[in-house]
């Protein structure tokens, strides 16, 4: 299938000197919520600046649904919305009268119906004639929605969209963004929350200084990487882990109460030995739990690694 | 053509026209009527007439000029320099237009506004003295040609500025006093010949003695000179925002 974003050797140089971007290579597929992780300063807002056209890239091509950002730029541009990560927006204006701009702006003749639905969609509606200088963050945020959902976008980019949000508003923001996903919008989002990519992402792409280092299904990103941990509380406390046990690399408590075990999340058959050496040393146990390494853990990992 | 973008900034720009009528319009009124009153009846009393004109009625082309030159530099680049400083152009850059749609939705605004006060100050200068154009179809031109080559000069001042007060720098301290010495409230052909010729330096002088011939047949330079260095500067700004918009300077890093 042919992707609805294709990033071939993208670089980019500011003027300073700054090398932000270095030979990415990126494909992004049609319907998918792809979700762009890394820490401050790594490139995730000027990648997203070069594709919507408000920075230009030193090198390298980009295509959205096959039409060339520069060359077919207005092909190209008709089929992004955008919400950048500033909150930026005509302080004096209404809801209504920046979020028609906006779909004017794009080449759409007026449509009233269309706007009513997306504000009332982002519970706008009773503030369409608010100045959006009286609103709050979060209103203001959601207005920024509104604007680049006025005209109709088949690809979406959030620039932190639930940065300094209340948790009502994510949630709201999570809703929206799965229903725009099941009219079949492509959604790009950077996000510095990882539970928001983890709950929202099909796909997850991690960049750092400048260069993207993963490009992963997320369910397979966690089986991968991710590991799991099985904590046995014991009946009786031990001194030191049994030599018996010595190959499953196992750490006990400092109360000697609590032995836990480390595995990968591939479908482990250590855990079944695990069980029957246990029984063999004669340890029991009168409780135990799993945990999951996060996301989040997975990408902490991730950056450290390559530092 | 992206017309509904074009339409879109330019209805937008209008909103705000609008929104601010009193500082708008009303402010040009009474400044108008200021003038008025002090020049007509402090100077004009004095002043039988200038080239078979009544001062009052010489003084109007100068005034509508005046206004027309400080209200399309200050539309036009207040116009495109908020949304820089706001961080509103995102919005723009990132839309499917056109420089060209872009410089005609914000410039053509622009325009239109300082054309509608000059039209108000011209109404205005009606109820103060007697008036009569002699070439109304030379007059709007002029009146356009002015209208729209100060808008795409502010156009360029609103990208080229990077805080407030480089805004009002080319406007308070070249295009104003420019505007004075051009001769809005006298004829050239009143100064010491040394100064008659150092005013031929000014290019408002071209533009106000071609918009006074309009009102009056007559004019202190050559009307198809004044044509001439109109038309030079249109070019001149239309290249200037070519170029920025070709390299982005201001605009894209």
């Amino acid at each position: 299938m042919q992707p609805i974003i294709s990033i071939t050797n993208l670089s980019k140089v500011y003027g300073t000197g700054l090398k932000a971007l270095t030979d990415i290579n990126l494909d992004i597929a049609k319907g998918e919520i792809f979700a762009l992780l890394g820490p401050n300063g790594a490139g995730k807002t000027t990648l997203i600046s070069i594709v919507c056209g408000i920075v230009t890239a030193s090198e390298g091509r980009i295509l959205a649904d096959g039409h060339d950002i520069t060359k077919d730029y207005r092909a190209a541009r008709s089929l992004i919305g955008l919400v950048p990560q500033e909150l930026t927006t005509d302080a004096f204006e209404t809801v209504w009268a920046t979020t028609s701009f906006s779909r004017g702006l794009f080449g759409l003749k007026p449509d009233p119906a269309h706007i009513e639905r997306v504000l009332r969609d982002l519970s706008l509606w009773d503030k369409k004639d608010s100045r959006i200088m009286t609103l709050s963050g979060g209103m203001k945020r959601r207005v920024l929605i509104a604007k680049a959902l006025s005209h109709e976008p088949k690809i979406l980019f959030l620039d932190e969209p639930t940065a300094g949000v209340d948790v009502a508003l994510r949630q709201d923001m999570w809703r929206l963004v799965r229903g725009l996903r099941a009219k079949g919008v492509t959604i790009i989002l950077t996000t510095h929350y990882i539970d928001e990519a983890e709950e929202m992402a099909d796909r997850v792409g991690v960049i750092r200084k400048g260069e993207i280092i993963l490009v992963e299904d997320k369910v397979e990103l966690m089986r991968k990487l991710g590991k799991k941990q099985l904590t046995l509380q014991l009946d009786a406390p031990l001194g030191q882990v049994p030599s018996a046990l010595a190959a499953h690399h196992l750490e006990l408590s400092g109360d000697g109460r609590e032995l836990v075990y480390t595995y990968d999340t591939k479908g482990d058959a250590g855990l079944t030995v695990l069980l029957a050496d246990l029984a063999a040393a004669d340890i029991r146990f009168r409780d135990l739990h799993t945990s999951q390494s996060s996301l989040e853990d997975i990408f902490v990992d991730l950056v450290k690694e390559r530092a | 053509m992206n017309w509904f973008a074009v339409r879109s900034i330019y209805g937008f720009e209008m909103a705000r026209f609008w929104r601010t009528a009193l500082q708008s319009i009303v402010a040009p009124v009474i400044a108008t009527s200021l003038y008025f009153v002090v020049f007509g009846a402090a100077i004009g009393s004095r002043v039988a007439s200038v080239e078979g004109v009544s001062y009052g009625a010489f003084i109007v082309p100068g005034l509508i000029m005046l206004s027309l030159l400080t209200q399309s530099i200050a539309n036009a680049s207040f116009g495109i320099y908020f949304p820089r400083f706001a961080g509103t152009i995102y919005e723009i850059l990132s839309a499917p237009v056109s420089p060209l749609e872009i410089v005609l939705g914000y410039a053509g605004a622009a325009a239109s506004k300082s054309i509608l006060i000059g039209l108000i100050i011209l109404a205005t200068s009606a109820l103060f003295v007697p008036l009569r154009i002699e070439h109304p179809v030379f007059m709007v031109v002029f009146l356009l040609l002015t209208a729209v080559t100060f808008s795409l000069f502010g156009f360029l001042i609103g990208l080229w500025a990077d805080g407030f007060e480089k805004l009002q720098l080319v406007p308070l301290l070249v295009v104003t006093p420019l505007t004075f010495l051009g001769g809005s409230f006298y004829s050239i052909e009143m100064l010491p010949p040394f100064w008659r010729v150092v005013s031929l330096a000014n290019p408002v002088v071209y533009l106000i003695s071609g918009f006074r011939w309009a009102f009056f047949g007559r004019s202190d330079v050559s009307v198809g000179v004044s044509f001439g260095m109109a038309f030079l500067f249109l070019a001149l700004c239309l290249a200037g925002v070519t170029w920025i918009f070709r390299t982005g300077y201001r605009l894209k890093s």
